[in-house]
């Protein structure tokens, strides 16, 4: 094998490693005691509770933009009266668990590279191992769940402003009729729409906070190296989305 | 000096950094209730063996015992009660900076599972053993250099541990606050009755604390002794150091 390849097909099986090694002690050290509720209580706000706002804004202007993208496409068939079932649809199946979750993944997935990696260049990770408490379980464990829980709490909100989104453009920019667009809205979803939407978001969450964390964890070299491993949080986490969300949705129905 | 059991052993350690070789199969002993310093140039490995004592790295090859312990067959839940019996302070005090000084003071108790009173109790007996009696609101950026060492050293003791490890306490800091600092470590051990092992460069500082004195070089200990053997060591390179030489066999 090739100079320049072996070196990064090994890095890329360590981290693969480091991923489960870590994913791993997470679930190994949650029935522990002691149970920090106050950490997991602040990790949720900081994760879920501040990014409302944004991850709201978004939803509806996607919800916007779905009614005017399939507005335009629909009429083409004569089938504008199925625009609030495809809003309606998308939004719950893929475009709120993906958005919010590449949302969080810049918010959240950075700054737990960033904390994570400067608490490991300045030593306090290692002060934390001295005080005979374990770094995953003090810090990756209520952030692990802090994000599982919050990212389908933040859906279920981006799910419903979506939908409006669509109905607000359609209602009010196309003049599509409020009663049979609402109907419409509801009659094609069904419940494994929105479940599996809310299952996928929260192995996103997990999936967040783990590869925050690792970067983080994993950090060297200093003010530099917590630069990188915040840029690569995000980086790696966006695309552990993405593909993941192939594969889960494959699973799912 | 008589032989006092020891406390801590360690045989053969070795261990590099990405191809750079840092202990080479390095022997020593600490024996129970000494204050041992370890001397020796900066990037040496000092602080890397340091932390091969309490088990933040582990050697390549050989050994480290404590208390007639392999660190070696613990897993990482069995090390992480384990470490209970050690305090470690960090050259930067490596504090919490998200919490005050007493909260960082607090928070082995705490992960402990002390009560309330007792916590708040040892807390401050901890700051006052240090001198840093009202400080205790203060976040870490708040402190001086010599101020967060000394919470550091605070939160250290916290749990009244056998060994206490210092990295480089004074490193940094003007030679009053070094005193101060040296006079703080004295102190602490004359009412604690710990093993100590400090990892430093300053031999004003050494000489002050250390009942022995080893010298690492090239990953192993070359000499070690009482201050006065150290002194009278006719090894060139432990000359060059104490005596601060930019020529000798150390700089070839």
């Amino acid at each position: 094998m090739s100079g320049w390849l072996r070196p990064r097909i090994e890095a890329f099986f360590v981290e693969v490693g480091r991923f489960f090694v870590l994913l791993w002690r997470v679930f190994a050290w949650t029935p522990r005691p002691p149970y920090d509720f106050r950490q997991l209580g602040t990790q949720m706000v900081r994760i879920g509770v501040d990014s409302v706002p944004v991850v709201l804004l978004t939803a509806l202007f996607t919800g916007g933009v779905m009614a005017l993208q399939t507005f335009a496409t629909l009429k083409r068939f004569n089938a504008e009266g199925y625009v609030g079932s495809l809003v309606a649809i998308s939004m719950v199946r893929e475009l709120a668990p993906v958005l919010s979750a590449l949302i969080l993944a810049g918010r959240c997935g950075s700054a737990m590279g960033a904390e994570l990696g400067t608490m490991r260049v300045t030593e306090q990770i290692d002060a934390l191992e001295v005080l005979a408490t374990d770094p995953v379980h003090y810090l990756m464990v209520p952030r692990a769940w802090a994000a599982t829980l919050m990212l389908p709490a933040l859906v279920i909100l981006a799910n419903g402003i979506g939908i409006a989104g669509g109905y607000v453009v359609s209602v009010g920019l196309f003049g599509a009729n409020p009663v049979t667009y609402m109907a419409n809205t509801f009659q094609f979803m069904d419940w494994n729409d929105v479940s599996s939407g809310l299952v996928k978001s929260a192995v996103f969450g997990l999936l967040i906070a783990i590869v925050g964390c690792q970067k983080g964890f994993y950090t060297t070299g200093g003010a530099e190296g917590v630069g990188r491993s915040t840029t690569r949080a995000v980086v790696l986490a966006s695309i552990t989305i993405l593909v993941s969300d192939f594969f889960l949705t494959k699973l799912l129905y | 000096m008589t032989a006092k059991p020891v406390q801590i052993r360690l045989r053969g350690v070795a261990k590099s950094f990405g191809g750079k070789r840092v202990l080479a199969g390095l022997d020593l002993d600490v024996h129970e209730g000494e204050s041992l310093v370890v001397i020796g140039g900066s990037g040496t490995g000092k602080s890397v063996l340091l932390k091969h004592m309490i088990g933040l790295l582990a050697p390549d090859a050989g050994t480290v015992e404590v208390d007639g312990v392999r660190l070696a067959d613990l897993d990482y839940r069995e090390i992480t009660t384990f470490r209970r019996r050690f305090g470690m302070a960090f050259q930067e005090g490596a504090l919490f900076d998200s919490m005050t000084v007493w909260e960082n003071v607090a928070f082995p108790l705490r992960r402990a599972g002390w009560p309330r009173e007792r916590i708040a109790a040892r807390v401050g007996e901890c700051l006052d053993l240090v001198h840093l009696e009202g400080a205790e609101k203060k976040l870490p950026a708040q402190l001086s250099g010599g101020m967060r060492r000394r919470a550091g050293f605070a939160r250290a003791i916290a749990l009244t541990p056998k060994i206490l490890l210092f990295d480089e306490p004074t490193t940094g800091l003007d030679p009053v606050i070094k005193a101060v600092i040296d006079g703080v470590i004295v102190d602490l051990r004359r009412s604690l009755g710990s093993t100590t092992v400090t990892i430093s460069h300053d031999m004003k500082s050494t000489f002050r604390i250390a009942d022995r004195i080893g010298m690492l070089h090239e990953g192993r200990i070359i000499a070690i002794g009482t201050p006065e053997e150290i002194r009278a060591c006719p090894d060139g390179r432990v000359q060059q150091f104490i005596e601060g030489r930019a020529d000798g066999p150390l700089s070839d």
